[in-house]
């Protein structure tokens, strides 16, 4: 079906299962989505589950932390949830590898324009809002489909190409991380990162859980990564 | 590179799936769950479900025939769905659209209830941020040439101002608009481009247009000529031929590159 387009071996086809998976761990935290990432690690027969426990989150071998919607709700249900305490305790301390998406990705920072809740920190930057040239004629938010451009190479996004498309929501955006931390960036109306790595951190801006092959293969990877 | 959206809109009807024609004459499809996997392997970029059956008012005020969501199938879509998937219909409450959002559901689509109590975009936006709502408007052109907005299924109309309403519901937070002109629902011989144009320009919000697309080249136009962010169909999705046989199809990658990178220049 897709042999027109050479470029991408993940086009058109789902990554086969295989066994060599570790456990992965969605952490619950009621902003919605993360039943959508549970069913792709079902379909490609990877372990995972969603959990908001504390002891979960601590024998985790790699943690997920989804989300959609605003900054501000996500860091209040954090709080709210006492999860901070066993995310850093797993994350910074026990070196956990751990993928924010969209939201999950954002309150890695230090804060956002969009709320005035503290971030989690653990990554040096700001999330600013889309600050686009009227000129440009784009709407925002920035809703569809758009590609990375790979800045650094990574096992996360081994075999993902700059012609792979993934699906972006979102009004916000990182600015400014050390050029270190950023693996790809994206261009709507200018580049912003996308996708950013801290030793054992990653965040990505767009859903890999609903960017058919190209994002199944992303969250294989995830999952295939050795820690 | 970004590129427009190009979004097949299926109408749920009972169990199945059902396409109209000027929001009349549901004509049987197929299974919604057949009709997701074949969306599936077309990589198609989005997916939105409307139920027709909660539009109308019979299921909203007749308590006789009291209506549900189909929470349960909506799941059971939402799990086959890896692409973003979008539901309307009969939504009228934050907790419906909470148990919604938890079964996989992207985004909502919302549109009497819109009109009704324009305060409830607002509330939903806050708690789950803009960019998961989506208000509906169907609209047809009135007696005198002016557009005229509907409510419950295109068989209510209301006084609403259609210039005036779409600023009130950007303002109130909604994070897209979905267009939809009855009189070319099913017709296939093109978009209303002045409407999606008007539309499209009035707000900084991206504006799906919905209505009349019968080729890609009818897309092209709502996109370069109508300034729409995304194009959705139904016909175009699921009729083949002159005969309009029922099979559902996508257009390929390279089909869709011909619609965003054509000959237009006068995007803006």
């Amino acid at each position: 079906m897709s042999s027109s387009s050479p470029s991408s071996h993940t086009c058109g086809k789902i990554p086969e299962k295989i066994d060599a998976y570790n456990m992965i761990t969605i952490i619950d935290y009621k902003t919605g989505n993360s039943g959508s990432i549970l069913n792709v690690y079902r379909r490609i027969g990877c372990n995972a589950i969603i959990t908001s426990r504390p002891e979960d989150i601590r024998n985790a071998e790699k943690l997920i932390l989804p989300g959609v919607g605003s900054f501000d709700r996500a860091m209040k249900n954090l709080h709210d949830m006492n999860l901070i305490p066993v995310l850093e305790e797993s994350v910074l301390d026990g070196k956990t590898p751990l993928l924010g998406i969209c939201i999950g990705m954002q309150i890695m920072a230090s804060q956002s324009e969009e709320g005035s809740c503290q971030g989690l920190g653990w990554i040096d930057a700001d999330i600013k809002k889309f600050q686009i040239p009227e000129t440009e004629h784009l709407k925002i938010p920035h809703m569809g489909w758009n590609s990375l451009h790979i800045k650094q190479k990574d096992s996360i996004i081994a075999g993902v190409t700059d012609s792979d498309m993934f699906y972006f929501v979102h009004s916000f955006h990182y600015s400014e991380p050390k050029d270190a931390d950023i693996l790809a960036t994206t261009g709507y109306g200018y580049e912003f990162p996308s996708l950013i790595k801290k030793e054992n951190i990653y965040g990505i801006q767009c859903h890999p859980e609903r960017s058919h092959a190209s994002g199944i293969l992303f969250l294989r990877n995830f999952a295939e990564m050795e820690q | 590179m970004f590129r427009p959206r190009i979004i097949p809109c299926l109408l749920m009807k009972e169990n199945g799936l059902v396409k109209t024609t000027q929001f009349d004459n549901p004509r049987y499809i197929g299974d919604p769950i057949n009709a997701v996997r074949i969306f599936n392997e077309k990589e198609a970029d989005e997916l939105l479900f409307l139920d027709i059956t909660l539009s109308k008012p019979a299921a909203r005020f007749t308590k006789k025939k009291e209506k549900k969501i189909q929470y349960d199938l909506l799941k059971k879509i939402s799990r086959e769905c890896f692409m973003p998937f979008s539901y309307g219909g009969g939504i009228t409450t934050i907790e419906e659209m909470e148990l919604l959002f938890s079964i996989g559901i992207e985004k909502v689509a919302i549109n009497t209830s819109a009109i009704e109590h324009p305060e409830l975009i607002a509330d939903a936006s806050r708690q789950f941020g803009s960019q998961s709502i989506i208000v509906a408007i169907d609209v047809k052109i009135g007696k005198k040439g002016n557009y005229e907005v509907f409510i419950q299924g295109g068989t209510r109309p209301v006084k609403a101002d259609l210039a005036t309403y779409i600023r009130t519901i950007e303002d109130a937070g909604a994070g897209e608009i979905l267009i939809t002109s009855i009189d070319r629902d099913g017709m296939m011989q093109g978009y209303d481009i002045s409407l999606i144009r008007m539309v499209s320009d009035a707000v900084k919000i991206p504006v799906i247009a919905c209505g009349g697309a019968g080729s890609i080249n009818d897309m092209a136009e709502a996109y370069h000529k109508g300034h729409a962010s995304a194009l959705a169909a139904g016909s175009f999705f699921v009729y083949h031929g002159r005969k309009q046989a029922v099979l559902i199809t996508y257009p390929t990658k390279s089909e869709i590159k011909t619609l965003y990178q054509e000959k237009y220049e006068d995007r803006c």
